[in-house]
């Protein structure tokens, strides 16, 4: 037919001059809804273009949308105008692409369609990007055709997926096809088949696309429902899903039913009808009850100033007499039981990936809190220190790695750097406060934890004189950025994963230093047997002091690790200590393997319990100890225990 | 028998006059009552620093004679506050509510009052329902039996869970850190039902007593401060001085020793960390009246290290140092912390206190827990010349029994 | 003879280590008891067993003429059945009075209530008396323990046992580091005690062992090698064998 019209004002159109192509006469034809342009009207004239099959119609397109189409008032073409340095306007002729010729801009009109129509015009371009020989353009559209669904895309998307030669694009393609058919395809066998296709995609899109199908509307009916409607359940008032206060108030809402009287409206009209200090017969001073504002409203009613209120036994009656059922939008029963299925499917899948994500959460704060306590587990487990400036001396590393980023600005190097830097600071710090303070307390634990607490809010102090409140970024570098996508679900930042290496590495470089080096020979036996180790040539001051700093530079490392991805402040030691003392505890004092298990049990149950209650950290935080309280009592000296005489006790 | 126990502790008299003769001097200095020399704002100072002698006093038997370093125990005085600071928030916000309601075009249902209440208190949080634990906001009798029950039944739970498995030294001290810190943290919370991390506020405000000037309330309190500090220190006195504080100080130095004679060790403990838990909310439902405000960072961890270190600073095992340490260490820390202190040039840096005093404070910790482990109160045994005996062995002390020892090495 | 404590069949290990293999022990209500044997024979084991400290994998400990189990009850409730202990290391409270030290150890009633109310009654301070003679201490009541002389913390430390009154007294190494007075006057006490009740001495010193004159049990790798007069004993080849090597 439209074929038809076209050869139609083809013959018509001989008479005009002979420049005149196929384009310019569709634009004639459609002259009149050109120069108007009003988004309710024009859909034809671009649909004409659309459907022409002829090649310059993608230029007219684009040009319209791009406001560069001109008309030539003297004789009504349409040219493609562009503006010379001298003002001028150059004309191109759209069937030829051959200039036509200058104007001045007083001899012409400029198109410039509103947003609306150009909106319009770019949906109608994208059945040609989508078959556009450039992929990228043709990845483009489709990526806008994603981003924004839209009925009319659907078909032009469909025609282009046989030509497509890029088989990742043409996959997507597909994808998207489905999606659309889903939301937008009136057959209803194709939006079954592109449901049961979908099944198993963890896509969030396509989660999106299933929940529109599967919307319900709370409707309630006198009788039984119309036979013709999609229910998805019949409810049962009663219940939590459906009290009866609820039931009856969806009765009133679908005007079946009267409302009841709230306290609230009750109160208005006391107040409404008080006169003479007197409300329906009972006195307004004694209407400091409820039963007293029941009787003077029924006082009312009998006098006919109120209408009756529903009463409990009427309300119950009409909630009983009335069905109440959950109706989907989607008329079509077959669509919702298929879109259900395959949302069911998915959301199996989706919880199988959760745990998955889970799992690596909790691995990665986990290894967070192995980092934090190791050093801890050095000086509390293997020397029986407790040291309470341990996490000062994590905030000191975050610190160091934060000076050294404003003294060398290359991300990559500044952090290479900073790493040995802060075992450095920390390790010196941590032998300066066993020599002067620790070493004179080893036989009074209860004594250092308060000498160390006082170092903690001196350092604390400290660092807040010189670096100030606020925090401090410890920016990481670019390569560290964004993170491993498995999946929509499941995805963990690279940062995390550094952490993570980091935590292993650690757990080696501790194991060799405790089993292959001398150093790692000398600790232990000065932990089982200070005496013995002693007369053996063993220097337990200098084995002491170096364990300390050797616990307190793996905090300082710690440190620069957590300043990564948390912002570095002052009280940043104080947020991990609790943890960490967590972690050694429940772990087991003086075991590696302890400390590990300890620090993975801790990372797990906070992300554990955190899922359960989503919505709260703090409980997840608060439950945990209470877990760990508990777990105390079954465990006292944690996962891994030293038994029999080793333990001493 | 009062006679011959007060005669044994001579400390007691003194202690108590002394009590007596600084709460006349500040009564008759006070604006309310006297001269007018004291402000009242540092009226109420001084009675929030003896409400703190209390807690201190509960700290030194828990810590001092028992050796349980306990870092729970300002959880407890939190939790006193919260308590008694429930019935004034209620009432108070009752009365303001009647007299608003009392205007209205007819009397309100006692459910309204109910309402409007909740309402004024949870508005903050976004509610309007009082939650379950405030059933009892409104009889202060109640909420008074609750300011000793609420610490004291948390005590035994924890302490029963604690002192069963044997959890003792550091360990117990991180378990009681840690129980302070999820307690601090459930109540940050908005739905804890106690207004998370506003907390409770107005407190300085008697229900029914708004004709009455803050000077004089602050001297009330100031008196019933004295008076807990005064009944507290005797109680003390009376459990530390006989066969019982001879039992706990055995557990002390100790435990094993104490449990091979035959006596529970457990049930001692669980004892002393009940009572001393009570004392502390007797002590915190005192000092927050005074305050006038309770919000869940006062239960922070810390605040507990803070009250091990006067402690520390004061002299563990003797009850007056307790005292001196908890008075002198506030006092001086309100001082600097106030900026009443001037700048110290030094040279091209001036010295801000309210910076650095922090700093000074934690360098003092370690010096003396270095160099007088005895604290302040080891300067009365030297005018008094007592020597502490020529020991063969280990050292003394809380920290320094053989089964200490051998933790530290487990 | 009726017994007062039976030990059966006991063993115990750490960590794969077996430090009690099948014990079997019997004493009577009156007995004096030496236990000998090389170090890690499993002595203070059997001592913790006894006084609940360590659990035993298996076997029985059967306590009076009851027959009770030791097994299920807490330290300070089989301190109360009448089991006193005495450790190795002199272990008193130094930083109280000798006085307070054997006021604490006298056998009252053991429970908090009933402590913090009580009152020292002229027979409980007549018994601090005769103690504190009898352990030779009568001039040092009231001095703080910790100032004492490693013999008299020794001392005071049985004094406190004593207190106890227990049924069984276990006294691990009583004469360690004491000088030959010293340990007359050790033995003389023990000797005493254990005319009314059963003493079991833990001893390396032959000598010792041969001036308590007594039965002599020897431990070896966890079990009884053998038992018998001291002589008896000591002519076993068997002892000498663990005694001198292999």
């Amino acid at each position: 037919m439209r074929q038809l019209l076209i050869l139609f004002s083809a013959v018509i159109l001989l008479a005009l001059p002979a420049q005149a192509g196929p384009v310019q006469d569709i634009l004639q034809d459609h002259s009149a809804l050109i120069t108007k342009s009003s988004r309710k009207t024009i859909q034809p004239a671009i649909d004409a273009l659309a459907n022409s099959n002829l090649p310059q119609a993608q230029i007219v397109l684009q040009t319209w949308q791009g406001k560069d189409m001109w008309l030539r008032i003297e004789d009504g073409l349409f040219f493609r105008g562009n503006t010379l340095p001298s003002k001028a306007i150059q004309l191109i002729d759209f069937d030829s692409g051959e200039a036509a010729g200058e104007a001045d801009k007083k001899a012409l009109k400029q198109l410039k369609p509103n947003s609306g129509v150009r909106a319009l015009i770019g949906t109608a371009l994208v059945q040609f990007q989508l078959i556009d020989p450039d992929p990228a353009r043709r990845a483009e559209a489709l990526a806008a055709i994603e981003r924004a669904p839209d009925a009319s895309t659907l078909l032009p998307l469909r025609a282009s997926i046989e030509g497509e030669t890029d088989l990742g694009l043409k996959a997507r393609k597909i994808r998207t096809e489905r999606l659309q058919t889903i939301s937008f395809d009136p057959d209803e066998a194709a939006r079954i088949a592109a449901l049961d296709a979908i099944k198993g995609d963890l896509g969030v899109d396509v989660r999106a696309a299933l929940n529109p199908v599967l919307t319900t509307k709370r409707m309630v009916f006198a009788g039984d429902p119309p036979a013709d409607m999609n229910i998805a359940r019949r409810l049962k008032p009663g219940a939590d899903e459906l009290t009866d206060k609820q039931a009856y108030d969806l009765i009133v809402a679908a005007n079946l039913g009267a409302p009841r009287l709230t306290p609230d409206a009750l109160r208005t009209a006391m107040v409404n009808n008080a006169a003479d200090g007197m409300v329906g017969g009972v006195p307004v001073a004694e209407l400091n009850t409820q039963a007293a504002r029941e009787r003077a409203y029924a006082g009312l009613v009998t006098a006919g100033v109120v209408a009756a209120a529903v009463t409990d036994a009427e309300a119950a009656k009409a909630v009983r007499a009335h069905r109440f059922v959950d109706v989907y939008d989607e008329p079509s029963q077959a669509v919702t039981d298929a879109a259900s299925a395959t949302l069911d499917a998915i959301e199996t899948k989706v919880a199988l990936n959760q745990a998955l994500d889970l799992g690596l959460d909790a691995l990665s704060l986990g290894s967070i809190y192995f980092l934090a306590a190791i050093g801890l587990a050095i000086t509390f487990g293997v020397m029986g220190v407790i040291n309470m400036a341990h996490g000062e001396f994590i905030m000191m590393g975050a610190y160091t790695g934060y000076v050294v980023q404003q003294i060398i600005p290359n991300y990559t190097v500044s952090i290479i750097v900073a790493i040995p830097m802060a075992f450095v600071v920390t390790f010196a710090a941590g032998v300066a406060m066993e020599r002067l303070v620790i070493r004179w307390l080893y036989s009074r634990p209860l004594e250092t934890l308060l000498a160390t607490f006082g170092i903690s809010i001196a350092l604390q102090q400290i660092a807040k004189n010189i670096f100030g409140t606020q925090a401090r970024p410890l920016t990481s570098p670019g390569w560290l950025d964004g993170a491993w996508v498995l999946n929509d679900v499941v995805s963990i930042s690279y940062i995390r994963i550094a952490i993570f290496v980091l935590a292993l590495i650690f757990l080696g470089f501790f194991l060799f230093l405790m089993k292959k080096t001398r150093l790692g020979l000398e600790t232990r036996a000065v932990t089982q047997n200070p005496r013995m180790a002693a007369s053996m040539g063993i220097n337990p001051d200098r084995v002491n002091m170096l364990t300390f700093g050797l616990g307190s530079g793996i905090a300082g490392i710690a440190g620069v690790a957590i300043g990564l991805y948390a912002k570095v402040t002052s009280e940043l030691g104080a947020d991990y200590i609790v943890q960490s003392f967590m972690t050694v505890v429940v772990g087991g004092v003086g075991n590696i393997w302890g400390t590990l298990l300890g620090a993975g049990m801790i990372g797990g149950l906070q992300k554990g319990i955190e899922w359960l209650n989503p919505s709260n950290t703090l409980a997840a935080q608060t439950y945990m100890i209470i877990f760990i309280i508990v777990f105390i009592q079954f465990r006292p000296r944690g996962i891994i225990a030293l038994k029999g005489r080793a333990a001493g006790d | 028998m009062k006679n011959s126990f007060l005669m044994r502790n001579p400390s007691i008299l003194i202690f108590l006059g002394l009590l007596a003769l600084f709460t006349l001097a500040v009564t008759l200095m006070s604006e309310a009552t006297g001269a007018g020399l004291i402000s009242t704002s540092f009226v109420k100072t001084l009675g929030k620093t003896l409400c703190l002698c209390l807690i201190a006093i509960a700290m030194d038997l828990v810590w001092g004679y028992t050796g349980i370093l306990s870092l729970g125990h300002f959880a407890f005085f939190g939790l006193g506050g919260y308590m008694i600071g429930m019935w004034l928030m209620y009432e108070r916000t009752r009365q303001i509510v009647e007299t608003s309601l009392a205007n209205a075009e007819i009397p309100p249902t006692a459910q309204e009052v109910v309402d409007a209440i909740g309402s004024q208190i949870f508005g903050v949080v976004g509610s309007s329902d009082f939650p379950a634990v405030w059933a009892f906001a409104d009889s202060l009798t109640m909420q008074l039996v609750l300011v000793v029950a609420v610490p004291g039944v948390l005590a035994l739970v924890f302490g029963w869970l604690a002192f069963r498995s044997r959890v003792t030294g550091v360990y117990l001290s991180i378990l009681t850190q840690a129980m302070t810190l999820a307690l601090a943290l459930y109540l940050f919370q908005n739905d804890s039902g106690l207004r998370g991390n506003n907390g409770l506020s107005g407190l300085q405000n008697l229900p029914g007593a708004d004709a009455i000037p803050q000077s004089v309330v602050s001297i009330w309190f100031f008196w019933a401060s004295a008076l807990a500090l005064g009944l507290s220190y005797i109680l003390a006195a009376f459990i530390v001085s006989g066969k019982f504080g001879s039992v706990i100080r055995g557990i002390r130095d100790d435990e094993a020793r104490v449990r091979f004679l035959g006596y529970s060790v457990e049930g001692y403990k669980l004892f002393i960390f009940v009572i001393t838990a009570m004392i502390s909310g007797i002590a915190g439902a005192l000092y927050y009246p005074q305050a006038g405000i309770i919000n869940p960072a006062e239960i922070a961890p810390i605040a507990s290290i803070y009250l091990a270190v006067w402690v520390a600073i004061g002299g563990r095992g003797r009850l007056y140092g307790a005292v001196i340490g908890a008075a002198v260490v506030s006092l001086v820390s309100t001082w600097f912390t106030g900026g009443q202190v001037p700048d110290l040039p030094l040279g091209g840096y001036t010295l801000k206190w309210v910076d650095w005093w922090q700093v000074l404070l934690g360098l003092s910790f370690v010096l003396v827990t270095l160099f007088a482990p005895k604290g302040i109160g080891g300067l009365i045994d030297l005018l008094d010349g007592i020597r502490s005996p020529n020991r063969h062995g280990a050292a003394l002390g809380p920290d320094s029994g053989s089964l200490q020892e051998r933790e530290a090495r487990e | 003879m009726s017994t007062l404590l039976e030990v059966s069949g006991v063993s115990v290990s750490f960590d794969g280590f077996r430090a009690i293999n099948n014990l079997s022990f019997q004493i009577g209500p009156a007995e004096m008891r030496a236990i000998i044997g090389p170090n890690g024979a499993g002595k203070t084991t059997f001592m913790d067993i006894v006084t609940g400290k360590t659990r035993p994998d298996e076997g029985r400990v059967i306590w009076g003429e009851k027959s009770i189990s030791l097994l299920k009850m807490s330290e300070a409730r089989i301190a109360r059945e009448g089991v006193g202990r005495k450790f190795q290391r002199p272990t008193v409270f130094e930083d109280q009075s000798v006085h307070d030290n054997l006021l604490m150890a006298l056998k009252n009633d053991r429970a908090p209530w009933s402590v913090l109310f009580f009152k020292p009654k002229f027979k409980d301070l007549a018994r601090v008396e005769e103690l504190a003679s009898e352990i030779g201490l009568s001039s040092e009541l009231s001095r703080k323990s910790g100032e004492l002389s490693h013999g008299q913390k020794q001392w005071l430390e049985i004094g406190m046992l004593l207190a106890q009154e227990p049924r069984l007294l276990l006294v691990d190494e009583p004469a360690a580091g004491m000088t030959l007075s010293e340990r007359e006057h050790t033995t003389d006490i023990l000797v005493e005690a254990a005319k009314t009740r059963a003493v079991v001495v833990v001893e390396h010193d032959m000598e010792f062992v041969r001036r308590l004159n007594c039965k002599v049990t020897v431990l070896h790798e966890g079990s009884v090698l053998a038992e018998g007069s001291l002589d008896h004993v000591t002519q076993n080849q068997d002892v000498i064998d663990v005694y001198l090597g292999r």
